[in-house]
C-alpha cells in the first residue's frame, strides 16, 4: 500500500482582488497589484500555492499628524503636504500602496469637507503611480458624506475604499459598486460579524473578488494574539470553502503600533526600555510580521524603518 | 454537509415528461432552483422516463450544464447509462453514482472515476446483499478504500454509502449507520474517505416523512456524515443540516448564516 503525501491540502483558496487600474483600463495608475489567491496557509509553499505576496501600505493623512518625533523625523518636511508625503513613501521607503487615511474630515477635528477630500485624492492620484486606499474617518455620518465623493472623484481607478461596517455598510457599498472600487468590511475582533458584513455587502450585489476584510488589528501587547487567531480561523475556513470567509485580509499595524505606550515614550520616560529610535519601529515590525503570519494580504504601517525591516523578514520567510 | 439534491429524476413526473418531451424549461428550473437553495451537487437520474436512457442522460447532463456552474452526480446502476453522462460532461466537478462494493465492479468503476478526476459513490453492499450488522459494513467499506488506494483514487473523492433501510423494517438499523459512519471516519485511513447516504430510505413508509429525514440527518451529521442525497427545496431539512454544520463548528456562525451557507 502506497504511503500517503503528508502535505495539507485544502479545497478552496482566497479570492484575488484586483488593485488600481492602469489608463488602458480606466484609472491613471502606473501599476497595478493583485491581492489573496492563497490556497495554503502563509510560508507553506511546499503544500500548496502561497498566493501573491503580502504588500505593505503606508499611511499619509490629509492633516498634519501629532506623531511621536521617532515617527516624524524620517519625513522631514512633508508631513503637511499629502502629495509629497506619498511621493516619499513610494520614491524613498518603498511602499507598495498609499493609504489615504481622512483624519482631517472628522467633524470632532479639523471637520474638513467631503471637496476637500476629494481635492486632496487628487493631489495623491496626482503624485505617485502606486494603487491606493482611502479610509474616512470613522465617523459614520460624516463618512457617509465624505466617501461617495471620494468614490466619484476616483471613478476608474479600482480604490480600495473602507470601512464598511455591519450597521453602516450600504452607501460604501452602493458607490464602491457604481464606481468600480474594491471595499474594506471591517468587523471588530468578531469572527461572525466579519462572516455577517460580507454576507450582507454581497446580497447588495458587490462582488466578493472586490471585498478585503479587515479585522481591528490590535498590537503587540494590546490584544494581537486575537487578532492573529480570528486571522488564522479566517483563513482556516476559506481554504475549507467557507465563500464568505474568502476574501483577503488588510491589517493596521501602524495606528495600533505608534499608540502604545511601548513605541510612544521618549527615551527619558522609559530609559529601561531602550532608545525608542529602535524601540519604536521594532514594536511595528513585531507587530506586522505576526500578522503576516497569520494571513494577512495588506499592511499598513508608518515608520520607513519597520517596513525595511518587515519586507526584509517577509522575503526570507517566503525563501 | 454536502447536498446533492435529489429532484432530477425520472421518477418524477415533471421530470419524466420533460424527458419525454424534450422540454428543458423544467429542468433548467430545476436546476436553478436547486443550486439557490444550496445545493453543492445535481443529482440526474434518468429513472424509467425514456426507452433510450443513454440519450436521456446525455440530454439531461446538457441541459443542467446550460443552466448552472453546479457540479452533478450522475445516477444510475447502469455504467452505460453513467459514461454517457461522463462523455458530455463539460469539465465541472462530476460525482459517479453509484458502484456496489465487490472488488471486480470496483475495478471498472476506480479507473473510470480517476479518468474522470470524478468523485465516487459506493456501497456497503455486494452479491450477498445488504449486510445487516455494522462489522460487515465496514468490512466492505475497507474493501473500497484499498482498492480506491490501488487504483490511486484520492480516498476523499470515495463517497462510501453505508446504506440506510427504513426505519420501518428493522429499528436497530440508525445507530447500525451512524457507528458505520463514525468508524469510516476514524479508523480506515487519513485522510479519512468521505461519507454519504441517500437519506429518504428512512422513512419510506412512515407517516412523518420530513421529520424522520432531517432528525436521522443531523444525527448522521454529528457521526460524521460528509454529504447526503436529499430534497434540498425542503427548506427545514436544510435548515437543520446547516444549523448541524456550525454547532459542529464546520461552518462559522453569521446572523444570515442560513443564508450565507446557500450561497
Amino acid at each position: 500500500m502506497p504511503l500517503p503525501a503528508l502535505k495539507e491540502t485544502y479545497t478552496a483558496g482566497v479570492n484575488v482582488v484586483t488593485l488600481g487600474a492602469t489608463r488602458d483600463q480606466g484609472g491613471t495608475r502606473s501599476v497595478t497589484y493583485q491581492i489573496g489567491g492563497a490556497k495554503t496557509l502563509p510560508f507553506m509553499d511546499p503544500d500548496g500555492d502561497a498566493g501573491k505576496p503580502l504588500l505593505i501600505a503606508m499611511d499619509v493623512l490629509d492633516i498634519e499628524p501629532e506623531w511621536p518625533e521617532v515617527l516624524t523625523a524620517p519625513y522631514g518636511d512633508v508631513l503637511g503636504n499629502p502629495a509629497a508625503w506619498a511621493k516619499k513613501c513610494v520614491e524613498e521607503f518603498g511602499a507598495d500602496l498609499i493609504c489615504l487615511k481622512l483624519d482631517g474630515t472628522d467633524p470632532d477635528g479639523a471637520n474638513r469637507s467631503g471637496d476637500d477630500a476629494v481635492a486632496t485624492l487628487k493631489a495623491v492620484l496626482g503624485a505617485v503611480g502606486v494603487p491606493l486606499i482611502v479610509w474616512g474617518c470613522g465617523i459614520d455620518a460624516k463618512d457617509n458624506e465624505v466617501m461617495p465623493k471620494i468614490s466619484a472623484a476616483g471613478k476608474g481607478e479600482r480604490l480600495l475604499l473602507g470601512p464598511a461596517k455591519q450597521e453602516n455598510y450600504k452607501r460604501l457599498a452602493a458607490s464602491c459598486i457604481a464606481d468600480g472600487h474594491n471595499l474594506i468590511c471591517l468587523a471588530p475582533l468578531d469572527i461572525n460579524i466579519a462572516k455577517q458584513v460580507n454576507t450582507l455587502v454581497i446580497e447588495m450585489e458587490l462582488p466578493a473578488d472586490r471585498i478585503v476584510m479587515f479585522q481591528t488589528s490590535g498590537a503587540l501587547g494590546y490584544g494581537i494574539e486575537y487578532a492573529y487567531s480570528i486571522q488564522e480561523r479566517q483563513r482556516l475556513a476559506a481554504l475549507a470553502g467557507d465563500k464568505m470567509m474568502m476574501m483577503p485580509v488588510i491589517c493596521d499595524v501602524g495606528y495600533e503600533t505608534w499608540r502604545c505606550k511601548e513605541a510612544k515614550a521618549p527615551d527619558a520616560e522609559a530609559p529601561e526600555w531602550g532608545a525608542q529610535a529602535i524601540r519604536g519601529p521594532m514594536w511595528e515590525a513585531a507587530s506586522a510580521i505576526a500578522l503576516a503570519n497569520a494571513g494577512a494580504d495588506i499592511i499598513r504601517m508608518r515608520h520607513p524603518k519597520a517596513v525595511a525591516a518587515v519586507k526584509k523578514a517577509i522575503k526570507a520567510l517566503q525563501g | 454537509m454536502i447536498a446533492v439534491a435529489e429532484r432530477i429524476n425520472g421518477m418524477f413526473k415533471d421530470v419524466r415528461r420533460a424527458v419525454q418531451k424534450k422540454d428543458p424549461g423544467p429542468i433548467i428550473e430545476l436546476a436553478q432552483r436547486q443550486t439557490e437553495q444550496g445545493a453543492r451537487y445535481l443529482d440526474i437520474n434518468v429513472g424509467t422516463a425514456a426507452a433510450d436512457q443513454l440519450a436521456a442522460m446525455r440530454w439531461l447532463v446538457e441541459v443542467v450544464q446550460g443552466a448552472c456552474k453546479t457540479p452533478i452526480a450522475l445516477d444510475s446502476q447502469k455504467l452505460p447509462v453513467i459514461q454517457a453522462g461522463l462523455e458530455v460532461c463539460d469539465g465541472r466537478p462530476v460525482m459517479i453514482n453509484s458502484v456496489s462494493g465487490d472488488p471486480d465492479k470496483l475495478d471498472i468503476y476506480m479507473p473510470l472515476a480517476v479518468r474522470h478526476n470524478a468523485a465516487l459513490v459506493c456501497l456497503t453492499m455486494n452479491v450477498e446483499g445488504v449486510p445487516q450488522n455494522v462489522e460487515k459494513r465496514v468490512e466492505i467499506a475497507m474493501t473500497i478504500v484499498a482498492k480506491a488506494l490501488e487504483h490511486g483514487l484520492d480516498p476523499t473523492k470515495v463517497f462510501i454509502d453505508p446504506i440506510i433501510l427504513p426505519v420501518t423494517v428493522d429499528q436497530k438499523q440508525p445507530m447500525f449507520i451512524c457507528e458505520v459512519i463514525r468508524q469510516i471516519k476514524t479508523v480506515l485511513c487519513d485522510p479519512p474517505p468521505s461519507t454519504i447516504v441517500g437519506l429518504s430510505n428512512i422513512s419510506q413508509g412512515t407517516a412523518t416523512r420530513p421529520l424522520i429525514n432531517r432528525t436521522c440527518l443531523v444525527m448522521l451529521q454529528a457521526y460524521g456524515l460528509d454529504a447526503a442525497i436529499i430534497d434540498v427545496l425542503d427548506t427545514d431539512i436544510m435548515d437543520a443540516a446547516i444549523t448541524a454544520d456550525v454547532l459542529m463548528n464546520r461552518i462559522i456562525y453569521s446572523d444570515s448564516y442560513l443564508k450565507s451557507a446557500r450561497m
